[in-house]
């Protein structure tokens, strides 16, 4: 169970990861989503992992640790305000710039944008 | 109450003395001098105890965790810099009145000076010091300010500027210093630390504490190799310059060696350091002196040598020597500020300060003539004034110094030559400037006496030199007493107070210095020609030369790393995370903890490899925006369902309901959006960032296996245990969310808040057009708001309400709350909107989403702040039963009030943030009806 638990966690990890490292704004956005929904997750494992174990009291007799719990529900509200608001970001980019790059500049006209970064655009 | 009263006066002055600058110079600098009137009338009732060695402590706490008190300790060290700050500080705001020129602006100068005089009390009066160090670092800002006070000119911006760098940075390693003297010994508090000597002098970091605390007084007090400030810090006017650059602030570091004699001297390292800097300082100070043209620059010099002499007989080690050197603190102050006074006066008179030009001036002002050469002669060592007396003992000092073989000759050589050259350029102060022939192309012809009450302040300096020098028992006695039994820790040697000690080696050597400086000096021009042979080494532009390459250097660095390229910062934000997670991993190990694994049942199993497979599929497929949302939101649906089938019912429904809102939002912002990622970047690149990725995939993996194994202890045992009793709710995460920690829940809410509005001002005056189809060629579809969509919809409004409604109600029992139903809500609302479009559902839904949010953080803070109207502190709750007719016996919680504001919260800003996006298309034309959202 941990181990395809872990699995879960690092899967979540490396898809956000790459695609926070995309150029453009929308994969960005939706790496950081990945990234959170990985991120609440062990949060949330801290507590270990229960089964049937609900901290509702009197509802069962061993119960999980309802710390984490209310942790990560704050934690995903504000990830979702988090969100809104880098995709908003990402909204405002596009309409100033007419272009949905990370650097929130207009593209060059060379196709050469790959080594931008080389570059120090 | 008294110490703090002296420290804080100067500063009530600085804040006040401003407001008189419109009533004139006279007025302004009468205001400047109440401060230090009246702490003078204060410390002078302490005289007697002090006399015989008493000490005077006043602690108020103020930061106790960090050992931080406002401590202030009187003794007679303290007391002897005091006099000299207080006293000094009054002569010098007489002399700058005369000094400046009413056009001005006098009322920043008087208040920086008074700000000055108050940090400079701080530094002597603290008996904490972290507190000394604070007033430190302000006295080095405040001669900042007070060096590039004619800011208009370069050389004293730059000057101030050197100063400032050289000053600020000693000043930090004296930070280090003293926290590392807090450390050995535990506290920062004066008196420990003089009682902890030999603690410190045997502790292993004594030696890294010793350099820092040395670095921080060197620097300071001007010494060898750092020296090259003050001379470029004389670009202040020279009321400045006679007062904090000779008498006061250079004897910071002086203070502060003696302050810590007890605890710091005494040891090889000691001395070797502070008499070996002392002795480079003095030298190098008196050679230059003697060929600098400048009259303030050969008063800065000679200061430099000077504070060198002062260092150096700190660094002997021995008793009398710092008798010696607390002796020569006094004079120097006196005869040297009384010589920058006079220079200011020639300085004001002729409108030049270049030796050169400035000849015979004796003719013209006989009076300040006078008092320079006293004065001088003070300086050069002439017996019968107080420069001759502490100068004898620094003789008696040399040759008592017992250094192996020829080493044994080094001291009282160097003492003497120094001796040579203080006579020598001292000569030329007085025989350059005032006879030497005729003045050469004055600027202001012929020079004239200054006003009358310019020269009162030096004529009581010069007094003072005459009279040290002749009664020095009688006039300096008792001071010196006190201020050297404070020095050494109340162990004061046997030492005389004479005109004349008999034909010894001293007197000698004063002989030797003094017919050596005048044959020296009448000899000047073959030394002239002999020094101009070298080039000079200009510390200025070195300084400015190792400034500007340190500056291109951070230029350059922060260039490459920070390019202004977001996909550069990522990166290197997540490769700096894996370094940092590496280093303990590497030296620790991941393994498996001794809880062990448990088995996996098969539809976990097949969630899990789903939920994985959808995530990387969202990487792979993230060109085709539309598709890897599709399949982000399954990753969404998925992670509810852990938190479900691990025991987070709260959870589950929090995710499951964010999920649905946060797709319809991405879905929102990909219709203005492209819907295809192009690819731009070079397949290497590609293969890099996968590795990376997978390097930190791999790595939380092994960090989440290694966590989840190990047994733990938790906290939450409270929780549970105190949920119904404490908090009257079966539930004990909603209990935690509103009751518990509700003052985190309050800043979440908050920032959620925040967040909206911010969305909402973003996008406030933006139009945006969406492309017309979805980029690959398909029109969006004509049937915006679908019949059966908009049938099933509506009736679901109250249906949803109701649920929510339903679920908030029983949180704190059942899994549900707030958080939950406000999500419900809110997603019942987006649902008209996507449903029967903007217009349609801003009719039927008449309020602003800002005030929603308003209405729910107040209600939050009311439910919150009304515990304080029952004496209970912030967010107390409390909760009774009641008995509904139809539903039966019924909680009633405070917190459920805190939970209505966590609920319209929720609404306001998720409604506020989708419908600034809904309403960006020109379609909406929301914008014209309604005046916003």
């Amino acid at each position: 169970m941990e181990l395809a638990y872990a699995l879960v966690i690092g899967a979540l990890t490396a898809s956000g990861v790459y695609l926070m490292l995309r150029a453009r704004t929308f994969p960005v956005v939706m790496g950081l989503t990945l990234l959170s929904y990985g991120v609440n997750l062990f949060l949330f494992s801290s507590g270990r992992l229960a089964t049937g174990g609900q901290p509702i009291i009197g509802s069962t007799a061993d119960y999980a640790d309802p710390l984490p719990q209310a942790l990560v529900l704050t934690a995903i509200v504000i990830g979702f305000a988090m969100t809104a608001f880098v995709v908003v970001l990402a909204l405002r980019n596009q309409a100033d710039n007419d272009d949905d790059h990370v650097d929130g500049r207009r593209p060059a006209p060379s196709p050469d944008e790959d080594n931008e970064e080389d570059k120090g655009r | 109450m008294t110490l703090l009263l002296v420290v804080l006066l100067p500063f009530i002055g600085a804040i006040a003395a401003p407001l008189f600058a419109q009533a004139g110079r006279t007025a302004i600098a009468i205001a400047s001098s109440v401060p230090a009137l009246v702490a003078l009338a204060a410390l002078f009732p302490h005289w007697p105890t002090l006399a015989e060695g008493g000490t005077l402590v006043q602690t108020y706490q103020w930061l106790p965790a960090v050992g931080l008190s406002l401590s202030f300790r009187l003794d007679g060290l303290s007391l002897l810099f005091a006099l000299l700050i207080l006293v000094i500080g009054l002569l010098i705001i007489l002399y700058a009145r005369y000094y400046l020129k009413a056009k001005e602006n006098v009322g920043k100068f008087y208040s920086l000076l008074l700000c000055f005089k108050g940090a400079m009390l701080g530094i002597v009066l603290s008996s904490n010091l972290l507190l000394m160090l604070i007033f430190w670092e302000l006295t080095s800002l405040v001669s900042f300010l007070l060096i590039s006070f004619w800011n208009h000119k370069q050389d004293a911006r730059r000057g101030a500027r050197m100063a400032l760098a050289i000053t600020g940075g000693g000043g930090l390693a004296l930070l280090a210093g003293i926290l590392l003297i807090g450390r050995i010994v535990g506290s920062y508090e004066l008196d420990d630390v003089l009682a902890a000597g030999d603690l410190i002098k045997a502790h292993a970091l004594y030696p890294f504490a010793l350099t820092l605390v040395l670095l921080g007084a060197f620097t300071k007090s001007a010494q060898f190799p750092f020296h090259f400030w003050l001379p470029h810090a004389m670009q202040a006017p020279t009321p400045v310059s006679a007062y904090l650059h000779s008498a006061t602030m250079v004897k910071a570091g002086i203070f502060l060696m003696a302050r810590l004699y007890p605890a710091l001297a005494g040891t090889e390292q000691w001395f070797y350091m502070v008499s070996f800097t002392g002795m480079a300082t003095l030298l190098i100070g008196a050679y230059v002196a003697l060929f600098k043209h400048d009259l303030k620059g050969l008063l800065a010099h000679s200061t430099v040598s000077h504070l060198g002499l002062i260092t150096l007989l700190f660094g002997m080690g021995t008793k009398l020597a710092a008798v010696a050197a607390v002796f020569h603190v006094i004079n120097h102050a006196i005869f040297k500020a009384s010589l920058f006074m006079a220079a200011g006066i020639i300085d004001h008179e002729t409108g030049t300060r270049d030796m050169r030009r400035i000849n015979g001036l004796w003719r013209f002002m006989p009076h300040t003539a006078t008092l320079a050469m006293v004065a001088a002669s003070s300086m050069a060592g002439v017996p019968l004034l107080n420069g001759f007396l502490s100068k004898e003992m620094f003789f008696a000092e040399a040759l008592e110094l017992n250094l192996p073989g020829i080493w044994a000759y080094i001291p009282p050589l160097v003492a003497t030559l120094a001796g040579i050259f203080a006579v020598a350029y001292s000569a030329r102060f007085i025989h350059d400037v005032f006879f030497n022939g005729k003045p050469v192309d004055l600027p202001i012809y012929p020079p004239h006496e200054p006003p009358r009450y310019m020269k009162i302040p030096v004529e009581i300096l010069v007094f003072a030199c005459i009279m040290v020098g002749m009664f020095p028992a009688i006039s300096i006695g008792p001071l010196l007493y006190a201020a050297a039994s404070a020095t050494l820790g109340g162990d004061v040697p046997e030492y005389q107070l004479a005109v004349m000690h008999g034909f010894n080696l001293p007197l000698m050597m004063s002989f030797l210095a003094f017919f050596g400086g005048l044959l020296m000096y009448s000899q000047r021009q073959k030394f002239f020609d002999f020094h101009a042979r070298f080039k000079e080494i200009d510390e200025k532009a070195v300084f400015e030369r190792a400034a500007l390459w340190l500056e291109d250097l951070a230029g350059r660095l922060t260039a490459r790393l920070e390019n202004g390229s977001l996909q550069r910062y990522a990166l290197l934000l997540v490769v700096s995370a894996i370094v940092v997670a590496l280093v303990p991993i590497s030296s620790q190990g991941i393994l498996i903890g001794s809880n062990g694994l448990t088995p996996l049942d098969w539809p976990t199993g097949i969630a899990a490899g789903l939920l994985a497979l959808c995530a990387l599929a969202t990487a792979a497929m993230h060109r085709d925006r539309f598709y890897a949302l599709v399949l982000l939101s399954v990753v969404g649906l998925l992670v509810s369902l852990a938190f479900a089938r691990f025991s987070a019912p709260d959870l589950a429904m929090t995710q499951l309901s964010v999920e649905v809102v946060t797709i319809v939002l991405l879905m929102l912002a990909l219709y203005y959006m492209p819907s295809w990622t192009p690819i731009e970047t070079s397949w290497p690149r590609r293969v890099r960032d996968i590795a990376i990725a997978l390097t930190a995939g791999v790595g939380m993996t092994l960090i989440t296996l290694a966590m989840l194994t190990q047994p733990f202890e938790s906290i939450s045992s409270y929780f549970l245990a105190n949920s119904k009793p404490g908090g009257g709710g079966t539930n004990a995460v909603n209990v935690i969310l509103v009751d518990f920690r509700g003052f985190d829940t309050l800043g979440e809410i908050t920032v959620l808040a925040i967040a909206a509005l911010g969305i909402y001002a973003m996008l406030k005056n933006t139009a945006m057009t969406p492309p017309p189809g979805d980029g690959q060629g398909h029109p969006w579809t004509r049937d915006a708001y679908p019949v059966m969509l908009r049938q099933i919809a509506r009736p679901m409004l109250p249906l949803a309400l109701m649920v929510s409604l339903y679920i908030f109600l029983r949180g704190h029992n059942l899994p549900g709350g707030g958080f939950i139903a406000g999500l419900i809500t809110s997603v019942a609302l987006v649902l008209q909107y996507i449903a029967s479009g903007m217009v349609w559902t801003q009719e039927r839904v008449p309020f602003r989403y800002h005030n929603v949010i308003g209405i729910g953080l107040l209600l939050a803070v009311i439910a919150g702040a009304g515990s304080f109207a029952f004496g209970y502190p912030f967010l107390t709750t409390t909760f009774g039963y009641i008995t509904w007719p139809v539903v039966g016996k019924f909680e009633v919680a405070s917190a459920l009030v805190f939970d209505l504001g966590v609920y319209f919260t929720v609404i306001g800003a998720t409604l506020l943030a989708l419908v600034s996006i809904g309403r960006l298309s020109p379609h909406s034309a929301i914008k014209s009806k309604k005046g916003g959202v």
